[in-house]
C-alpha cells in the first residue's frame, strides 16, 4: 500500500452551468519517502489535486487513502487533525501572518498541537535554524524577502515534523538564485530526514531535484516519469 | 483548548492595536456615557429628596388663608387659636408634633450691629416638627416656656450679621423695643425653597412673642409633624374636617385655611427627577447601542479582513472551534475590558460632577452591572456570528478570499 493513493478522483467547482470539470479521474500514487514534481500546463489542476493530497479540499467523487484512511469520509475536524499530525503545505505566496515575527510564524502549528511554551520555542528555533533565519526570528514577514520568507513558510511547514511536505509552486514568486536555495532545502530535507515530498512545480530546473516527475493535463495525468539522472 | 485561544487572542490584539482599541473606545464610551447619566441622575433625585426632607418631609403647614392665589375678597384671613392647636394636638391621630407659630418682623439689633428679621414665637416642638438642630447652646427651658421668658434661639444667618466673631450664647439681643437673652443657635441649613431663608430668623417662646411683640395671641400657622407610619394626605383630610368643624364652615364653603404637604412636593419633585434621569439614560442607551454597533461593525470587517489568516490558521491544522474560539476570546477580552475601563471613567467622572454640581453621589450597582452586561453581550454576538462564518469556510476558500 502506497502512502499516498489516489483512485478516479474528480473535482467540479460551482453547479449547474457554470459548473466545471477540474479534474476528471485522476489516479495516483505517492510512496512514502518520494520526492514528486507535478508538472503541467495552467489550469491542468495540479492545484486543485495538491489541496486535495494535502486534505485542504475533498474530491467530488473517487477516493483518497491516506496512510489507509478513506480522507473523503472525515468531517473538517478530522481532516485538521491529519493535516495538524502528518501534513505540511508550502504555498506560491507564503500565507505567513502578517505583523507577526518569524518565530511566532512559526510557533503556530505547535500552538494548535497543544505544546507548552519551552517545547514550542525550542522547536521553533530549530526549524528557523533548519531554514538559515535563526538571526531573523524576531522580524515580522514585511521585513524579510520573498525567498527569506518562503524559509520561514517553509520552517512553519517541518516545525511539525510532518511525514508529508506539499508545495504548490514554491518557488513560483522567486528569482532563480533564491529558487535554488529553497530546491536545496527541500532536497536536503527528503534526503535527510526523508520527508515526503509533493511539489508544484513550472520550470524543469526545479523538477529536476525530484526522483519522479508526474505530469498533467486538463485534469488527467498525462504521464509519470523517473528521474533518470537521479535514479 | 481555552488557554490556546486566550494566547492567540492576546497576540492578535497585540498585533493590532489600533483596531482593537477602537473596538474597546465604542464601548467605553457607551458604558461610561450611560452609567455616568443614571449616577448623575439619581444624585440629583437624591438631593431634591434631600433638599424637602430638610423641610420636614412628614410635616404639613396649616396656615389661614384660601391658599395661593386664591380667595382674595373677604378682608385678613381668620388666624388660628391655642385652642385649634390643642384640638388637632389632642384628636387627629398620626400626629407627632404640633408647633404653633406667632411670626412678626423686627428689627434686631446687637451693639452697633442691626438687622432685619422674622422672630417666630413658638414651642419647643417647632425644632423636633422642622427638624431643626441647634449648633451651640439649648432650647426652651419648660418654665421659660409656661412664663414666656425673653429668651432666643437666633437662625445662622443673625449669628453672622449680628455676632461675627462673638460668642452670641449668653449674648443680650434687642427686638424692636425689647431686649432678649441668646440661649442658642440653629444649626445652619442654607436656602430650602425660593425665597425662604430659613436661617434668617430669631425663634423665641410664643408667649413672649403674644405679649411682647404682637400684642394679641393670633396664631399664625402651625406645623404638624407626622408620624411616619401615617399617610400624611390622611391627616391632612383629618385636620381639614376638624378645622372645618371649629371654623363652622359647612356645606360647599371654601376652606378659608390651607395646608401645605411637603411630601406631595417632595413626590412631585422626585417623580420629575426620575423622568429625567429615565429620559438622560434613554438618550445615554442610545450611544451605548452605537458604540455596539461600532464594535460590530469593527468585528465584521475585521473577521473579513481576516478570512485569509483564518485560511492559513485551518491550513495548518487549526480546527474550526479553534479558531472561533480565539475570535470570540477576543471580543469578549475587548469588549470586557472596555466595559470595565468604561466603569471606572464613570466613576472619576460622577465622583467628579457631582461633588462640582453639589449632589450626592449614589453608586447604583444594577446600572454598573446592566452596563457591563449589555457591553459583554455585544462583544460575545458580534464577535461570535461573524467569526463562525469565517471559521466554516473550507481552508482554501478562506485562503483565496480577497
Ligand atoms: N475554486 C474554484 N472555482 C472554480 N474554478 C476553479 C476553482 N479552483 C480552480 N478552478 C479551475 O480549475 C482548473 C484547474 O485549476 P488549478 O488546479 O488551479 O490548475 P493549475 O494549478 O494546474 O494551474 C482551472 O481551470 C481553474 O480555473
Ligand atoms: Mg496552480
Amino acid at each position: 500500500m502506497s502512502l499516498i493513493e489516489l483512485r478516479g478522483v474528480t473535482k467540479v467547482f460551482g453547479s449547474g452551468q457554470s459548473a466545471f470539470q477540474a479534474l476528471k479521474g485522476v489516479d495516483l500514487d505517492i510512496e512514502k519517502g518520494e520526492f514528486v514534481a507535478v508538472m503541467g500546463a495552467s489550469g491542468g489542476g495540479k492545484s486543485t489535486t495538491m489541496n486535495i493530497l494535502g486534505c485542504l479540499d475533498t474530491p467530488t467523487t473517487g477516493t483518497y487513502r491516506f496512510k489507509g484512511i478513506p480522507v473523503e469520509t472525515l468531517t473538517n475536524d478530522q481532516r485538521a487533525m491529519l493535516r495538524r499530525r502528518y501534513l505540511g503545505f508550502v504555498f506560491q505566496g507564503f500565507n505567513l501572518l502578517s505583523r507577526t515575527s518569524a518565530l511566532e510564524n512559526v510557533e503556530l502549528p505547535l500552538i494548535y498541537r497543544g505544546e507548552d511554551r519551552k517545547t514550542r520555542r525550542a522547536a521553533a528555533l530549530a526549524a528557523l535554524d533548519r531554514v538559515g533565519l535563526l538571526q531573523w526570528a524576531d522580524h515580522t514577514p514585511a521585513e524579510l524577502s520573498g525567498g527569506q520568507q518562503q524559509r520561514v513558510a517553509i520552517a512553519r511547514a517541518i516545525v511539525t515534523q510532518p511525514q508529508v511536505l506539499f508545495a504548490d509552486e514554491p518557488t513560483g514568486n522567486l528569482d532563480s538564485e533564491r529558487s535554488i536555495e529553497i530546491m536545496e532545502l527541500l532536497s536536503a530535507l527528503n534526503r535527510e530526514q526523508g520527508i515526503t515530498i509533493a511539489m508544484v512545480t513550472h520550470e524543469p530546473d526545479m523538477a529536476a531535484y525530484a526522483g519522479t516527475i508526474i505530469r498533467f493535463r486538463d485534469g488527467l495525468v498525462e504521464e509519470r516519469i523517473v528521474n533518470k539522472v537521479l535514479a | 483548548m481555552l488557554l490556546t485561544s486566550f494566547l492567540l487572542a492576546l497576540r492578535a490584539i497585540r498585533r493590532h492595536l489600533m483596531r482593537s482599541f477602537l473596538t474597546t473606545l465604542g464601548i467605553i464610551i457607551g458604558v461610561a456615557a450611560v452609567v455616568t447619566m443614571v449616577t448623575l441622575g439619581n444624585g440629583a433625585t437624591a438631593s431634591v429628596k434631600e433638599q424637602i426632607s430638610a423641610l420636614g418631609s412628614n410635616m404639613l403647614t396649616v396656615r389661614p388663608g384660601a391658599g395661593f392665589g386664591r380667595g382674595g375678597g373677604g378682608g385678613p384671613p381668620r388666624p388660628f387659636e391655642d385652642a385649634d392647636v390643642e384640638a388637632v394636638r389632642a384628636q387627629v391621630g398620626g400626629v407627632l408634633h404640633v408647633a404653633p407659630q406667632a411670626t412678626t418682623s423686627v428689627t434686631a439689633v446687637y451693639e452697633a450691629q442691626n438687622w432685619s428679621t422674622t422672630v417666630t414665637g413658638t414651642t419647643n416642638d417647632y425644632f423636633a416638627a422642622s427638624n431643626f438642630k441647634l449648633s451651640e447652646g439649648r432650647t426652651f427651658s419648660e418654665p421659660e416656656e409656661q412664663a414666656g421668658k425673653s429668651v432666643c434661639v437666633i437662625g445662622d444667618t443673625i449669628r453672622t450679621s449680628l455676632f461675627r466673631d462673638v460668642d452670641p450664647v449668653g449674648a443680650s439681643l434687642r427686638l424692636n423695643d425689647i431686649s432678649c437673652q441668646v440661649i442658642g443657635v440653629l444649626e445652619k441649613r442654607g436656602q430650602a425653597g425660593p425665597g425662604a431663608d430659613q436661617d434668617d430668623q430669631v425663634v423665641m417662646p410664643i408667649k413672649a412673642v403674644m405679649r411682647r411683640l404682637t400684642g394679641n395671641r393670633d396664631i399664625r400657622a402651625f406645623q404638624v409633624a407626622v408620624d411616619p407610619r401615617f399617610d400624611t394626605s390622611a391627616v391632612s383630610a383629618s385636620i381639614t374636617s376638624l378645622l372645618r368643624e371649629r371654623r363652622h364652615l359647612t356645606g360647599n364653603t371654601e376652606n378659608d385655611f390651607n395646608i401645605f404637604d411637603a411630601k406631595q412636593i417632595s413626590d412631585t419633585l422626585s417623580s420629575a427627577t426620575q423622568t429625567m434621569t429615565a429620559l438622560l439614560a434613554a438618550v445615554a442607551a442610545v450611544s451605548l447601542v452605537v458604540g455596539g454597533i461600532g464594535i460590530m461593525n469593527i468585528m465584521l470587517v475585521s473577521v473579513t479582513e481576516r478570512t485569509r489568516e483564518i485560511g492559513i490558521r485551518l491550513a495548518i491544522g487549526a480546527v474550526q472551534r479553534e479558531v472561533l474560539m480565539q475570535f470570540l476570546v477576543e471580543a469578549v477580552t475587548l469588549s470586557c475590558l472596555g466595559g470595565i475601563i468604561g466603569l471606572f471613567l464613570a466613576l472619576a467622572l460622577t465622583i467628579g460632577i457631582s461633588s462640582a454640581m453639589h449632589i450626592p453621589f449614589v453608586f447604583d450597582v444594577k446600572i454598573n452591572l446592566l452596563a457591563f452586561a449589555f457591553a459583554a453581550a455585544i462583544g460575545i454576538i458580534f464577535g461570535f456570528f461573524p467569526a463562525r462564518r469565517a471559521a466554516s469556510l473550507n481552508p482554501i476558500e478562506a485562503l483565496r478570499h480577497e
